[in-house]
């Protein structure tokens, strides 16, 4: 409540209601002393977060300003405000200096940083404090403790929080390391200090093998990085991510609000979340809230933190690792299982208000809501590595939101996925009463998400739904690498779905073109009916560069307005009652045995079928004329970019002579660089791309001379 | 009765109303008359029209003769589609596989990879040249028929090479130039799929030196392009001597590098006559023509390639596209529901069956054609062996001229007045043809069926309406001329399978004969009876095919789309100076 509300209705009231009012009044100006109400804010982030953040604000009655770069400049969040300021390059959303600038000038009394850009940026808190900017986050000195490791431990040990036991010092005596590893306790993890990619690093399982391995360890980093100088940490042998998500206001209080199991990960990044922790005992999980909370109060930490720890599943110990300054990308787990906003929290919080909930009445809340999992759908390919990909969304369906079903999305049908950002496309935060229950919705959800142009990780997702040992809970950090078989193996196109696809190409000539010699097109006529026949091809889609995939060949026979046969593989089909609307896409059949309902998008050459909560990707092989025709090459003596990047340097010339994994050239693509080697010897013709150039995915870098 | 109350207690209420509350206006209440109360409603319900014109159905499926005359049919249909199926196949095995590995289409799949998909193709007299040699032609060696390509309604006309090697026989001449006639009458753009090897030489004399011979498909082409009627070749093999006049006088042409070949002289009559030896492709294959000489204008790379750059020129041609009929579209731009017929059209073979001594009811035929079986007959009951009247199929409104007797004076005279009506409104005309002919006898002479008749002809031969003919029965005599036969430039004509055409039947001729003092030929009977059927007019081409009796509504429904879809009339010329080329 303002003073202001309070004011506006005072002439309307009686003089003793006047009276009593001005008593409140006054009382309302002490309690608020140290409050400053905000009625305008900047987002200094882009995406599903600066929307997420918006969407809090204006049920609050909060102006929001937002940002945008250039190739931002129609995305949603940069539309969501009236209020949006472009900042140029597609770099700029980490330009803190001239952020401070537009928030002065729009008069904007707090900034909130989302997560990544500058949510972290110690040096940018400090700035927007001292330009008299409220920055929703902690106190710039906490971030800086807790961006800084070995500070951090330092601290963290000092406050009781456990860390993982290791020792990083430089005597490097093998007597010595030994005794340190026997205080560790086995197995501990031997590791080159200038180690990478494995080398270096040995696991010595008991106090009789560790001398041997230590031996192993310190030669081979002596070979491969000139230098054998060792750490010793705790080996943790099925390692869990389990962290804590923490609120403190300015006031010295501080809770704990629930756990996030998030140790399903890819390249070291989360992509499900889910609370609470599975087959975590009671006590551990009342520990770990409480170090957390520790954690917090020991940084005098304010507002949104996460704690993250690393729990050993064998022993059950858990280790600090590190503490995140910021709202988290998961944070929507937390809001389902304790019914809570966290962005008015953090808004509160920034205002100097208390926390709204104690500890005692957080428990209560989280006892009764149940299970809250999270899936991040990225626009990634998971059958190559998980590489980001990137392109316009054709074609986008949502699972039907509710107060169980969420989504935070910060794209729509018709958006490009830029490969200058991170390629998520949206979050999918589930409840369920309990574990199974938020995994089967979770489930059925990801059946109802359609999303065609780049890849997305979907399929991927609802395979890991089924997968039997995620199903129990038991889940590690090593977690898709230990189920790699059944994760990726191969899927079964049903003969149904070719036949849709095939159906939906034929309906998709017909609407756009020339279905209209009222009411007698496609039936055979005459005694003659063989002119109604059509034979369409369709190739499974592989990974650029690899090998072809299956190919399919379907026959449509058309008999009559909307009656068809279709010929797959040998079954046939018959008397298919199909029709497709143009507006959804979406191709409706009644076979003899079965309705299906087949959402089929076609980009040219590539198809996205949708059919019963499974997506297929089809390609329209080739017609044999084109290659003459059309002058394209075979493309098998060139090298392919394997994703959307930008050419960062090209290591050959035209001429080259090369070996096997030799070098070509080094792309940059979501801020990673990857080096393209030869997957061959041979001779270089001709290198397509030059440094700067930004290249799609599947285009060739570098081609071949043909081998003599 | 219902209908006025509600207005009726309006006034009411206006009377009472004010003046209770405004007596004072009294005179304004006076000038309010009584409602008069009549006793029909003076509102027409719109479906009440169509009410009326439903035509009721008398069929009984279950009688003996129903069944008969169903079973008969069916085997006369069994028999069709088995020789339409071996016809469709083409020529002999060993020609097809050939073709096909040569890496060519087969000519019926180059029509299905021209047209559009989910058209239909409108195949015409596929029985042509059936029996009529002593070698098999199937289909006449050429296929012709109507297609939709890129929304335009357009003639095709492909060459079978595997047919004795595309070669044109007199039936073959004669097919090319129907498909011309129809394509002119109807401004049909034409798509020639050249793969043929010229005059069939042992039947040249009957191929080449007449009006109507070969000479005259170049002069359709030619004619037809100055009306703006758009003419495309696609090369997919030989055009030898007259035959390299087909794409050499189209608008647009399409080769096939490696495959198709333009030359007046082959390469041994070039060596015969100048003694240089040359190979086909540098003498008149694709590379050539479209990079040196110039007389084709594209170049694929095989027939898929070729198709679809024939496909793109139909694109091009900036031609009308064929849509709904323009009636029925409500203002909203959105088409209305077409009706189907309320009967099943499969009834069709258990009405007529294929004895045609029995009369057909024609009004049963039409129920079974028209648009919601909803038939606005017109003099219903004068002169009822001739029917007359107005209905719609496929949305098309049509006036349709049906035989359901011997036409008398009176009928003649009914279907003139009808004619004349139709003529004026410009609405297309379908005859439903089953007529042994006009009344003979003193009495009908005294009455002036000559006179009579002759005015139904006359109204035929002058309509300037599109005009189709179905034979559903018998087609004999005067009674052909008066129902718009061949000879009265029907757009089409089909016939169903059970229909018999010629002077008089085969037990009249004889009886005429033997009256005149000569005894008839069993023979001669034999032969007249055999010359009297679908089959044996549909193969030379006295008619545009033979249909299956159920699907004459979609036949009808086609040839109706093309022949008001056309470019109705040439648009302003553009004229050019004199080109040097």
């Amino acid at each position: 409540m303002t003073l202001s509300s309070l004011l506006r209705i005072t002439p309307r009231l009686t003089p003793t209601a006047a009276r009593r009012t001005s008593r409140a009044v006054s009382s309302a100006t002490n309690t608020s002393n140290a409050t400053k109400s905000l009625d305008s804010i900047l987002i200094a982030n882009r995406g599903e977060i600066a929307l997420r953040v918006g969407r809090t604000a204006a049920q609050r009655g909060i102006r929001v300003t937002t940002l945008y770069t250039d190739p931002d400049s129609r995305a949603q969040h940069a539309l969501s405000s009236p209020f949006a300021f472009n900042l140029g390059s597609v770099s700029a959303y980490l330009d803190g200096d001239r952020i401070i600038e537009i928030a002065k000038k729009e008069g904007c009394q707090a900034i909130h940083p989302g997560y990544g850009f500058l949510s972290e940026n110690s040096a940018f808190a400090q700035k927007c404090t001292e330009a008299g900017l409220i920055f929703i986050g902690p106190p710039y000195k906490a971030i800086e403790d807790m961006g800084d490791k070995s500070r951090s431990k330092e601290i963290m040990t000092a406050a009781g929080v456990p860390c993982v036991p290791g020792y990083h010092g430089t005597n490097q005596d093998p007597a010595y390391l030994e005794e340190q590893a026997d205080q560790i306790k086995y197995p501990v993890l031997i590791k080159a200090i200038k180690g990478g990619g494995g080398k270096g690093m040995r696991i010595a399982s008991s106090k009789a093998e560790f001398q041997a391995q230590l031996e192993s360890a310190k030669s081979e980093a002596m070979n491969s990085f000139g230098d054998d100088k060792v750490l010793v940490e705790k080996y943790i042998t099925t390692p869990r991510h389990i962290e804590v998500q923490v609120f403190a206001d300015k006031h010295g209080n501080s809770v704990a609000l629930g756990e996030r199991d998030c140790s399903i990960q890819r390249r070291h990044q989360k992509i499900l979340e889910e609370s609470p922790a599975p087959h975590l005992p009671d006590a551990t999980r009342k520990d770990l809230w409480a170090k957390a909370r520790a954690a917090a109060e020991a940084v005098g930490y304010e507002g949104a933190g996460t704690v993250e720890f690393i729990l050993d599943n064998d022993s059950g110990d858990f280790y600090f690792m590190e503490m995140n300054t910021r709202l988290q990308v998961e944070h929507p787990v937390t809001e389902m299982v304790t019914g809570q906003d966290l962005v008015h929290w953090q808004i509160l919080v920034a205002e100097g208000a208390k926390l709204p909930l104690t500890q005692e009445e957080v428990e209560e809340r989280i006892a009764q809501l149940g299970h809250g999992i999270e899936a991040r759908i990225y626009a990634e390919n998971p059958e190559q590595g998980f590489i980001p990909d990137s392109g316009r969304l054709l074609h986008v369906r949502t699972p039907t939101t509710s107060e169980d079903v969420r989504i935070d999305a910060g794209f729509v049908e018709g958006d490009d996925v830029s490969a200058h950002y991170d390629p998520m496309i949206s979050k999918l935060i589930v409840r369920g009463a309990n574990r199974e229950e938020a995994l089967r919705k979770l489930a059925v959800a990801l059946e109802e998400y359609e999303v065609a142009g780049p890849v997305t990780n979907i399929e991927f997702l609802k395979t890991i739904c089924k997968s039997p040992d995620f199903i129990a809970g038991d889940v590690e950090t090593g977690y898709i690498e230990k189920h790699r078989e059944e994760l990726f193996a191969p899927k079964v196109i049903d003969e149904e779905v070719l036949a849709q696809v095939a159906l939906a190409c034929l309906h998709r000539d017909t609407v756009s073109g020339s279905r209209s010699s009222a009411g007698v097109a496609g039936s055979a006529v005459g005694f003659t009916p063989s002119y109604q026949e059509r034979q369409l091809s369709f190739t499974e889609t592989t990974v650029p560069g690899s090998p072809d995939g299956a190919s399919f060949s379907v026959r449509v026979q058309q008999t009559a307005d909307d009656t068809f046969n279709v010929e797959v593989g040998g079954r046939v089909f018959e008397q298919v009652v199909s029709r497709m609307d143009p507006k959804s896409q979406i191709v409706t059949s009644f076979f003899a045995h079965t309705r299906l309902d087949t959402t089929v998008i076609r980009d040219e050459d590539t198809i996205m079928a949708f059919q019963r909560g499974t997506q297929y990707r089809l390609t329209v092989p080739r017609a044999k004329w084109m290659e003459k025709a059309l002058g394209l090459k075979d493309v098998t003596n060139s090298v392919l970019a394997p994703m959307p990047c930008k050419i960062l340097r090209v290591e050959v010339q035209a001429g080259d002579r090369v070996e096997k994994d030799q070098p070509l050239v080094v792309i940059e693509s979501m801020k990673m660089e990857t080096v393209i080697r030869s997957p061959h010897e041979g001779t270089i013709a001709r290198v397509v791309h030059t440094q700067g150039d930004q290249c799609k995915s599947g285009t060739p870098l570098v081609e071949f001379a043909e081998s003599e | 009765m219902r209908a006025p109350s509600p207005l009726a207690l309006r006034s009411w209420g206006s009377r009472l109303g004010p003046r209770k509350c405004l007596p004072n206006s009294l005179s304004q209440s006076r000038i309010i008359t009584r409602p008069t109360y009549r006793a029909v409603a003076s509102y027409t319900h719109p479906h009440h029209a169509s009410a009326l014109s439903v035509l009721p159905t008398v069929l009984d499926t279950s009688s003996q003769e129903y069944r008969e005359n169903s079973q008969q049919m069916q085997e006369l249909i069994d028999r069709m589609n088995s020789l339409h199926t071996t016809i469709a196949r083409g020529g002999p095995e060993k020609a097809r596989e050939k073709h096909l590995a040569r890496g060519k289409m087969l000519p019926r799949d180059r029509i299905s990879a021209l047209i559009d998909p989910g058209t239909s193709f409108l195949e015409l007299s596929a029985l042509a040249g059936h029996g009529v040699y002593e070698e098999d032609v199937p289909a006449g060696g050429i296929i012709t028929g109507i297609g939709m390509v890129e929304g335009v309604n357009c003639m095709i006309v492909a060459n079978d090479s595997t047919v004795k090697g595309g070669t044109y026989y007199p039936i073959t001449v004669k097919k090319h130039l129907r498909a011309q006639a129809i394509a002119q009458e109807n401004r049909l753009p034409c798509i020639y799929l050249v793969d043929s090897g010229g005059a069939n030489l042992p039947h040249q004399a009957d191929v080449f030196p007449d009006r109507d011979h070969f000479g005259r498909i170049f002069f359709n082409q030619a004619r037809m392009s100055s009306l703006g009627i758009p003419q495309l070749s696609v090369v997919m093999g030989p055009c030898t001597a007259g035959g390299a006049y087909v794409p050499a006088m189209s608008d647009e042409t399409i080769i096939v590098e490696n495959q198709g070949t333009i030359f007046l002289a082959g390469p041994p009559l070039v060596k015969a006559a100048t003694g240089e030896v040359v190979s086909a492709e540098d003498l008149g294959g694709g590379q050539l023509h479209s990079s040196i000489s110039g007389v084709t204008d594209y170049l694929a790379v095989d027939d898929a390639h070729a198709l679809i750059l024939a496909r793109r020129s139909v694109a091009n041609l900036n031609y009308p596209t064929t849509t709904t009929p323009l009636q029925l579209e409500n203002g909203n731009g959105d088409s209305l529901v077409i009706k189907e017929p309320l009967y099943d059209p499969n009834e069709l073979n258990g009405i007529v069956g294929t004895n045609l001594r029995r009369q057909i009811p024609v009004h049963e035929v039409i129920a079974r054609i028209v648009d919601g079986s909803e038939f606005a007959e017109f003099k219903r009951d004068y002169g009822s062996t001739l029917v007359t009247g107005f209905a719609r199929i496929h949305g098309h409104r049509v006036g349709i001229v049906a035989n359901n007797g011997i036409l008398f004076s009176e009928s003649s005279l009914k279907g003139a007045h009808f004619i004349e009506l139709c003529a004026q409104r410009r609405i297309p005309l379908v005859f439903l043809q089953n007529i042994s002919g006009f009344m003979v006898g003193a009495d009908a002479e005294k009455g002036g069926i000559a006179k009579n008749g002759a005015k139904l002809v006359t109204a035929v031969a002058c309509a300037d309406v599109p005009k189709f003919t179905v034979v559903f029965g018998s087609s004999a005599g005067a009674g052909n001329y008066g129902m718009c036969g061949r000879a009265y430039s029907p757009r089409l004509l089909f016939m169903w399978p059970n229909a018999k055409i010629g002077v008089m039947g085969s037990e009249q001729l004889s009886a005429v004969m033997e009256a005149v003092g000569r005894s008839a030929d069993p023979a001669l009977k034999e032969r007249i009876d055999r010359e009297s059927e679908a089959t044996f007019s549909s193969a030379r081409l006295w008619d545009d095919g033979v249909i299956p009796p159920a699907q004459t509504r979609k036949m009808l429904g086609l040839g109706l789309t093309a022949a008001l879809g056309g470019k109705a009339e040439p648009d302003v010329q553009t004229r050019f100076g004199v080109f040097r080329m």
